[in-house]
C-alpha cells in the first residue's frame, strides 16, 4: 500500500498536523499495521521535497509534530493519477506451498498432510476474520471480506491440488 | 469417547450397491458446537449427515444421540426424535409448495401436536428473527430463493432443536443472503447451545464453524475412540 498516496488523499479534505494525519490513517487503514511516527514524518518529508505538500504555519515551539501540512496542486494531480492507475493483478502462485507439496511427494512424505495442515491454518485465520466482522463496523466488514475472499482463493487452490495429488505424485516421481 | 458428546458416530460404513459411500467415518459433536464437514464432492459428506440424523441406517458402526444408540430405536422413535430434537436445512429449501410460508414453518410444531394458533404464533416469531415474517401468507413458489431459504431456516429453528443439520445451506444463495442465514444459525447455536453440523465446500461458510472435519473417501479426519 502506498502510504504517501494515502496521506495525500487524506490531506485533500484539509491541512493536518502530522500527528492527526497518523491518527486518521490508523483509524481508517491501519487495522493491522498502524503507522510509526517515524514513517509519517519521513513520508511527509519526501512529499515536501517532491512539492506534493507544503508546510503551513509552524506553531511556537515547532517540532515536526507542530507543523501542519497542506496538499499542493501537484499533490492533487498525483493522487488523481494514482487512483486512475489499476493495481497490478497479483499472480499469486503459492510458491512455498507448491514447493512443500512437491518436496513431500518426492521424499515419499504425505503431501496430503501438508495441504491439511495449511487448510487448517487458513481456516483458523478465516474464523478470526469472520469473528471480527461480527463485532465490527462497515469498514471492518469490508476489509475482512477482502481478506476472506483472498484466503478462500488460496484454499480453492489447495482443494484442487489435493484432488490432483495422485496425478502430481506420478509426475513428480517419474 | 467423551460422555459429554451430544451426538457421536463411530466406524460408520455405508454402501449403495457397489459404491462405498462411508468407510469407517467417525464424528463427535458437543452441544453448542458448529462443526463444518468439508471434503471433495462424492466423499460421503451428505451420507454422513444422513446417518448422524438417523435418516439413513449405516451398514456398520453406530450413532449415539444423548447416549442412546440410534439404531436401537424403532422407526417411529427415530421419526419422533427427528421432529423434536433435530432441525434440517438443505441446499434447496424443500418447503411444501401447497402450504403458505407460515404454515411451512409451523408444520413441525403441528406434527408435534401443537394447535394451529400456537404453532403459527411461534412460527411467526421464528420468521421475524429471519426477517421473513412479511412473507407469511405467501406460498414458497412466490418468494425468491434467498427468502425461501430463510423460511426454511426458520422452520429448522422453530422447534428449538438440539441439533441442526445443514447440508450446503447457502449453496443456492448470494454472499449477503448466505451470511445472514449463517449468522442466524450460528447465533442460535451460541444462544441456545444448539449444535450445528454444517456440510459445506465453501471455506467462507466453514469459517463460521468452531471446528472442521474433513471427509475423504468415506473416512473422516477426526478419530473418535469408542
Ligand atoms: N442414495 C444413493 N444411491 C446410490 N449412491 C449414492 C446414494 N447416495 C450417495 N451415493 C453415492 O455415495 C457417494 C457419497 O455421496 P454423498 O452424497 O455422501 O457425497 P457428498 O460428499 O455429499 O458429495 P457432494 O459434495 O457432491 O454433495 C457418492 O459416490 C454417491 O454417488
Ligand atoms: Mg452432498
Amino acid at each position: 500500500m502506498s502510504v504517501g498516496h494515502t496521506l495525500l488523499g487524506l490531506l485533500e479534505s484539509g491541512p493536518r498536523h502530522g500527528y492527526d494525519l497518523k491518527r486518521d490513517y490508523d483509524a481508517k487503514f491501519g487495522h493491522d499495521r498502524p503507522l510509526h511516527y517515524g514513517q509519517v514524518y519521513s513520508t511527509l518529508a519526501r512529499l515536501l521535497r517532491n512539492g506534493l505538500v507544503s508546510e503551513r504555519g509552524t506553531e511556537a515551539g515547532g517540532g515536526p509534530e507542530r507543523k501542519s501540512y497542506a496538499i499542493t496542486d501537484a499533490g492533487v494531480s498525483d493522487v488523481e493519477q494514482w487512483l486512475a492507475t489499476p493495481e497490478k493483478p497479483e499472480i499469486y502462485l503459492q510458491n512455498t506451498l507448491y514447493t512443500k507439496v512437491v518436496l513431500a511427494l518426492l521424499s515419499g512424505r504425505s503431501a496430503q498432510q501438508v495441504l491439511d495442515t495449511q487448510r487448517s491454518a487458513h481456516l483458523a485465520a478465516m474464523r478470526t476474520l469472520t469473528a471480527r466482522k461480527a463485532g465490527g463496523d462497515l469498514a471492518d466488514v469490508l476489509i475482512c471480506d477482502h481478506a476472506l475472499f483472498h484466503l478462500e482463493a488460496d484454499l480453492r487452490w489447495l482443494e484442487l491440488t489435493a484432488a490432483r495429488i495422485d496425478e502430481l505424485a506420478e509426475r513428480v516421481r517419474s | 469417547m467423551s460422555t459429554a458428546a451430544l451426538l457421536s458416530a463411530t466406524g460408520l460404513h455405508k454402501s449403495f450397491g457397489p459404491t462405498e459411500a462411508l468407510r469407517g467415518a467417525s464424528l463427535c459433536v458437543q452441544a453448542g458446537e458448529v462443526v463444518a464437514v468439508m471434503g471433495p464432492s462424492g466423499s460421503g459428506k451428505s451420507t454422513l449427515l444422513h446417518c448422524l440424523a438417523g435418516i439413513v441406517q449405516p451398514d456398520a458402526g453406530a450413532t449415539y444421540y444423548q447416549g442412546r444408540r440410534l439404531t436401537d430405536l424403532t422407526d417411529a422413535e427415530r421419526t419422533a426424535l427427528r421432529r423434536t430434537d433435530f432441525g434440517f436445512v438443505f441446499q434447496f429449501g424443500q418447503l411444501v409448495p401447497e402450504l403458505t410460508c407460515v404454515e411451512n414453518v409451523a408444520l413441525p410444531l403441528r406434527l408435534g401436536g401443537l394447535r394451529r394458533r400456537e404453532a403459527e404464533r411461534a412460527a411467526l416469531a421464528a420468521m421475524a428473527r429471519l426477517e421473513v415474517d412479511d412473507l407469511a401468507p405467501k406460498r414458497p413458489g412466490d418468494v425468491s430463493g434467498g427468502q425461501g431459504q430463510r423460511v426454511a431456516v426458520a422452520r429448522a429453528l422453530v422447534t428449538e432443536p438440539k441439533v441442526i443439520f445443514a447440508d450446503e445451506p447457502t449453496g443456492a444463495l448470494d454472499s449477503l443472503n448466505g451470511e445472514r442465514v449463517l449468522r442466524l444459525l450460528v447465533s442460535a447455536a451460541t444462544e441456545h447451545g444448539t449444535a450445528v453440523v454444517l456440510v459445506t465446500h465453501e471455506p467462507r461458510v466453514a469459517a463460521y464453524s468452531t471446528r472442521e472435519v474433513i471427509v475423504r473417501d468415506g473416512r473422516t479426519t477426526e478419530q473418535v475412540v469408542a
